[in-house]
């Protein structure tokens, strides 16, 4: 019983922290229709923002909860100067080309950024402790939880119904909704589409560099950091069915449920369990879990 | 990626005009007649330049080869590495980045080889990288020394003429890793471990498992947990390893994921409650010296770092990377100097009383079970019919003293003891050569 508790509790942390790291790279494909490679880096810049601000924050002696805010803000920092800066600057010139020209595109973008990473902060590692020591710990009979783990559960459930009230409760919601159903009717019914997929780039980069800034407490802070996650959070939305909001927190659900349990009572099989869900999904379900209906164009 | 100090040159060049020039035209000395020009002797050096292994292993392995380079070229090495660069021949440092997998190495090694012309190749820290690349070493009959790398297969699976290891197999960090934790802790009942699911943590966890077990035969493993190499999240693993209670917890991380697991377990107790021994923790305790609960039990992969001897030949290299870098060396810049002073040892040797230039056939003679001198110690190359080193090791435990880490229960394991004897596979000496303590 204190195991199936314990692969509960593990389960709910880091299925929160894929979701928090995947919404960002499904809702600019669930718009857009651009699988956003360079999604990783945007997560390793979110931390390395996270990292400098936090440091100069505790340099400078002020209040050591007050870095909770800074992480937060780093990655509203990098959502504002890299979202537009990327959308405007290069993916314009690229819309209407297929999606594997797109794939292409935000790879190149990706190997730029990392090198542009490591000319910034070089190779050594970063660290920002205080904010996941600050909270302590909760003792549940042999194990102990971080809190922190909650700030970052927190963080995703309100990600997740900011999205929804967002995208179903607001007018902003409903142009969305109109371009991701057909951009171009969207636009002949006189829709700035532009201007929408500014904001949702905008928006996607913001959410993958908080998922950056929330992990920096709980890593150093390395290049090659984003590598690992956009291969994780890619396995994630393609369980959910790519562009899915549903889809997102349902794969992240299954892949954190299934890696907990495989690490408690069979961890050799780790490695493979997340690909073997990925596997079994898409066998049954090509399009994954949660197909997006389309209109059928004639 | 390639760089080559050799660009700095043109200031060096400028400086040695602006200098040179006027001395010369005052002397007004006939020029002595032209000698025979003594060609630099080029070295391609292979390690981390970027990725995770840069900070922690590449990029300090880099530092220790530039600074030690520029002093043997200087001639201001402590004995007995007094004579200029390689018997009096300059050495030229050409630096490859190891990042991008096997296949990449290989090619890059090619280039190296049969473009660039380098008389000898030190590299490797990927255990990956090593396999791949000694094979090729071979067939083009190139002089490579391997100065990182753990993987014990290199020749224990084969027999290389041209491939030289000039610091221990991983099997030694793991057995004195085993042997500490066991007189630590002669009641020792439960262990667990947490490696990286490739070849290197594998290994190690192995090594360890099987010497403890050999030790200690009643003592249970709770979990052996085998992540992903930078996975980075270890929440679910380091409940796992809680729940089990066990007194031990073995780990050969690194880099990132050596920081990410400290950082996280650490905070919810994990490192208080067990005995952490982290077999390459060296690297870790230069920036997460406060993270690292008392009694953490800490290994450098041989007597390097806080662990190296106390000789002229250490006090010179600590005091000189340090002046250049601002940190002390970590093991990987340790490794880095010894495989550069293996190969001025075996050079010199091959070069005799003469001034002359060894063939590279004379060089790989006289390399053969050499024992040279370095910071840290005499190192012998006693195993791979002479091409595999073995050195000394050491363990301890932290102790934060003042606010400032220093290690205590610091035990030195003789090479003889932790290496398998020549001819002997890891996985077999370790089955037979541990008994039962009573």
């Amino acid at each position: 019983m204190g195991d199936l508790l314990a692969v509960a509790i593990d389960a709910v942390i880091y299925s929160s922290w894929l979701f928090v790291v995947a919404t960002g790279l499904t809702i600019i494909y669930g718009v857009m229709r651009i699988l956003n490679m360079a999604h990783g880096s945007l997560y390793a810049l979110g931390a390395y923002a996270a990292a400098s601000l936090a440091g100069a924050w505790s340099a400078a002696g002020w209040p050591a909860a007050g870095t909770y805010a800074v992480l937060v803000a780093a990655a509203l920092l990098v959502g504002v100067v890299m979202g537009p800066l990327v959308e405007r600057g290069i993916l314009r010139f690229t819309y209407g080309r297929d999606e594997v020209v797109m794939v292409l595109v935000t790879y190149a973008l990706f190997l730029i950024l990392e090198d542009a990473i490591k000319l910034a902060w070089g190779v050594e590692s970063y660290f920002v402790t205080e904010p996941y020591q600050l909270l302590g710990t909760l003792d549940l009979g042999p194990l102990s939880y971080p809190l922190y783990s909650g700030v970052i559960v927190l963080a995703a459930v309100a990600t997740g119904v900011g999205l929804r009230w967002g995208i179903y409760g607001t007018s902003w919601g409903k142009l969305l909704i109109a371009v991701i159903h057909d951009r171009e009717m969207a636009a002949a019914m006189g829709i700035n589409v532009g201007r929408v997929f500014l904001v949702t780039f905008t928006l996607g980069t913001t959410l993958g560099a908080l998922g950056g800034a929330l992990t920096a407490p709980t890593v150093s802070v390395v290049p090659g950091m984003g590598v690992e996650v956009i291969v994780l959070a890619f396995a994630v939305i393609v369980i959910g069915g790519l562009g899915s909001m549903p889809g997102a927190a349902l794969g992240a659900i299954i892949v954190g449920l299934v890696r907990s349990a495989a690490v408690h009572f069979l961890p050799q099989v780790e490695l493979f369990s997340i690909y073997m869900v990925m596997a079994l999904v898409l066998a049954f379900r090509p399009r994954g879990l949660f197909v997006a209906v389309e209109a059928r164009k004639i | 990626m390639k760089i080559r100090p050799g660009s700095r040159l043109p200031t060096a060049a400028l400086a040695a005009l602006l200098v040179g020039a006027p001395a010369a035209a005052a002397a007004q000395a006939p020029a002595p007649p032209p000698a025979a020009e003594v060609k630099p002797f080029k070295l391609g050096v292979v390690t981390f330049l970027s990725g995770a292994a840069a900070g922690p292993f590449g990029v300090p392995a880099r530092n220790g080869a530039e600074v030690l380079v520029e002093a043997l070229n200087g001639g201001r090495v402590p004995a007995p590495y007094a004579k200029k660069g390689l018997g009096g021949r300059a050495i030229e440092l050409v630096f490859i980045d190891e990042a991008g997998g096997t296949t990449k190495q290989v090619s890059e090694f090619r280039d190296l080889v049969q473009r660039q012309n380098v008389d000898a190749v030190i590299g490797y820290i990927s255990s990956g990288d090593c396999l791949a690349v000694a094979p090729v070493a071979e067939e083009l009959k190139k002089l490579t020394i391997l100065f990182d790398c753990g993987t014990p297969r290199i020749f224990e699976d084969a027999s290389y003429k041209y491939v030289f290891r000039t610091s221990a197999h991983a099997a030694m960090d793991n057995v004195a890793a085993a042997l500490y934790v066991t007189e630590m802790k002669p009641k020792l009942k439960k262990v667990a471990g947490i490696n990286q699911n490739y070849a290197w943590g594998q290994d190690s966890w192995n090594d360890f498992e099987a010497t403890v077990k050999a030790l200690k035969p009643d003592v249970q493993v709770t979990t052996s947990q085998m992540p992903k190499l930078g996975a980075g999240q270890y929440g679910a693993e380091v409940s796992a390893l809680m729940a089990g209670s066990p007194e031990v917890i073995h780990s050969s991380f690194w880099g990132g994921d050596l920081d990410a697991f400290v950082l996280q377990a650490g905070p919810r107790g994990l490192l208080k409650k067990s005995t952490a021994v982290l077999t390459c923790g060296e690297t870790a305790t230069h920036k997460l010296a406060g993270q690292l609960p008392d009694g953490t039990v800490i290994g450098a992969r041989g007597p390097h770092g806080v662990y190296a001897p106390e000789n002229e030949l250490n006090k010179w290299f600590r005091g000189v990377y340090q002046d250049r870098n601002g940190l002390f060396p970590n093991y990987p810049a340790y490794h880095m100097a010894q495989a550069i002073l293996g190969l001025k040892s075996a050079y010199e040797k091959a070069q005799g009383t003469g001034d002359a230039a060894p063939t590279q056939d004379a060089v790989i003679a006289s390399f053969e079970g050499i024992a040279f001198e370095t910071p840290s110690g005499t190192i012998a190359l006693k195993l791979g019919k002479g091409h595999q080193a073995v050195e000394e090791t050491v363990y301890g435990v932290t102790k934060t003293v003042g606010g400032k880490l220093t290690f205590a229960g610091v035990k030195r394991y003789p090479a003889d003891k932790v290496n398998p004897p020549e001819g002997v596979k890891s996985a077999d000496w370790i089955k037979t050569a541990f008994k039962p303590a009573r």
